[in-house]
């Protein structure tokens, strides 16, 4: 497993007594630690994650490539603990992630899945669901959808009537209203059509220039993995096959599974 | 009746299992099992209702309902498969539904405090809360497997479990009350309820028949209502664990 957390001259898997011993990197948002999850199924128990280890630095934008049931959005859920690790640890700045307030660890990682899932009522009602969870009110909704490039008029339109890409927006302000410092996005463009999703992209790129955050972005795209990435991780089968700069991934992967999966003859990864 | 009179209605058995086999329906098996037991039961259930009746004391009164909750909640938990221990939280709604029926009906002097009373009406309040609190649970689980995705949106936005099942909650809650609302509605009309019928077969004036009938249909809706409410708040945790994960898998 070489390339795993650069510049450290070393991985944790090979050494999980170390875990203990985990020390914070100033400059760290998320680092998993020797993770391994499973999921016990219909079939009987199935292992998703093995022995995942690597750290993303504030303000990257690590992009996750891999084919289909690699365990990419698995690895995402650890992150804000809407699943547990079975073995091994997931770090949100510094902190172990079972050792936060889960509330407050989960307004602090942002999470945007692949279908918006719009809650019934109008935009607004959506965008205000954060603020009215934690006892508060929305002030100025219409910043939040202006930051998102979409129109104040929309506030009161009822959810269900936008377009994908709309939806979509919506959904990321609803989440940004949290502002979380690290944004979790797992295949966000991937049910929209090629405008929205790039629109939707841009409008990502945008905003983590604008207010610096952290990005773990999942996609099944690899040109915009190539695009938005500071740095690329591939999974395969639950394992970290490659990690590296995004520029120096596409350009020279090292390991033979990243060019098979590059060059499309791994299933899954044929490029868009 | 007779228990020589009583023996004729084995007719109805008897046709139909002649249906069954005739139609090779394969249900003769199931159908003398059915009737065996509902006799054995029904009868073992008379005696014992005969003794506790005579007997006119509190704590076999209170024996006695407790088994009937016993065997209610039991029955109900079945519907809660993939969530852990359910039977406790039904028991609980449904004792608790019963001892504010019972205690509305008595205080108010609705009811005589004689065990003839309290058991029978009780067995029907009882009977209904399982079924409310049975259907609560299937449409727990339906609801939260249809609802998954907005769940997970509001877990992932820093919701309690509370919060993100909410939505989830009320409809379940609302939907295993409406068969009783809507049974209520066509009382009478569809169908004479079977209290009713056997007061009056018993030789009981029809007009003091329905009076009881009301106090029956009243009673069941608000055990409804409470039932779904108690088993829901109790139940709504066994959703979540404590790290505010939905456990209920997707597959179940």
């Amino acid at each position: 497993m070489e390339g795993l957390n650069p510049g450290q001259g070393h991985t944790y898997a090979n050494e999980p007594q170390r875990l203990g011993a985990v020390e914070a990197i100033p400059d760290e948002a998320i680092r998993f630690v020797d993770v391994s999850k499973g999921f016990t199924g219909r079939q009987g128990y199935k292992k998703v994650l093995q022995h995942v280890s690597g750290t993303i630095g504030k303000g990257q934008v690590v992009t996750v490539v891999g084919p289909s049931g690699a365990g990419k959005s698995t690895l995402l859920s650890l992150v804000n603990l809407l699943e547990s690790v079975d073995e091994g640890e997931v770090r949100v700045l510094g902190k172990q992630v079972t050792q936060w307030p889960v509330s407050q660890l989960r307004r602090t990682v942002g999470l945007v899945f692949q279908t918006p899932a719009l809650l019934q009522g109008s935009v607004l009602d959506n965008l205000a669901v954060s603020t009215r969870l934690h006892g508060g009110t929305l002030t100025s909704p219409d910043n939040h959808l202006r930051r998102v490039g979409l129109s104040p008029d929309l506030l009161e339109q009822e959810a269900e009537t936008l377009s994908g890409g709309q939806k979509q927006r919506v959904a990321m302000a609803r989440t940004l209203v949290n502002n979380p410092p690290i944004l979790l996005l797992d295949e966000v463009t991937s049910s929209l059509d090629v405008a929205a999703a790039r629109e939707v992209e841009e409008l990502i790129v945008q905003l983590r220039q604008e207010s610096d955050l952290t990005l773990l972005w999942v996609t099944h795209d690899l040109r915009q993995a190539e695009r938005v990435g500071t740095e690329t991780w591939l999974m395969v089968d639950g394992k970290l096959v490659e990690t590296a700069p995004t520029a120096e991934f596409f350009a020279q992967p090292k390991h033979q599974l990243s060019r098979r999966f590059l060059d499309g003859s791994l299933s899954g990864g044929m490029p868009q | 009746m007779t228990l020589w009179t009583l023996t004729f209605t084995l007719l109805f058995v008897v046709l139909a299992m002649g249906i069954s086999m005739w139609q090779k329906l394969g249900l003769e098996k199931d159908m003398v099992i059915a009737t065996v037991r509902a006799t054995v039961q029904l009868l073992i259930i008379g005696y014992i209702l005969k003794a506790v009746f005579s007997l006119n004391n509190v704590i076999f009164t209170v024996l006695m309902l407790t088994l009937m909750i016993v065997v209610a909640a039991q029955n109900a938990s079945r519907r809660g498969k993939g969530l852990k221990g359910t039977f406790w939280r039904l028991f609980a709604g449904i004792a608790i539904t019963e001892i504010v029926t019972q205690a509305i009906l008595l205080s108010f002097h609705v009811i005589p405090s004689k065990p003839s009373y309290v058991i029978p009406i009780s067995g029907m309040i009882i009977g209904n809360s399982m079924v409310a609190s049975g259907l609560f649970l299937n449409r727990l689980k339906a609801e939260t497997q249809s609802q998954r995705q907005q769940i997970l949106v509001l877990l992932s936005l820093g919701a309690s479990p509370k919060q993100a099942s909410r939505a989830v909650l009320k409809r379940a809650i609302k939907s295993s009350m409406i068969p009783t609302i809507d049974s209520t509605k066509t009382m009478g009309l569809v169908q004479l309820p079977g209290m009713m019928t056997g007061q009056i077969i018993a030789g009981a004036n029809p007009v003091q028949a329905v009076r009881y009938q009301l106090l029956i249909v009243f009673a069941i809706i608000a055990s409804a209502a409470i039932t779904s409410m108690v088993v829901g708040f109790l139940t709504y945790p066994l959703l979540f664990n404590k790290r505010w994960q939905l456990v209920l898998s997707a597959d179940e």
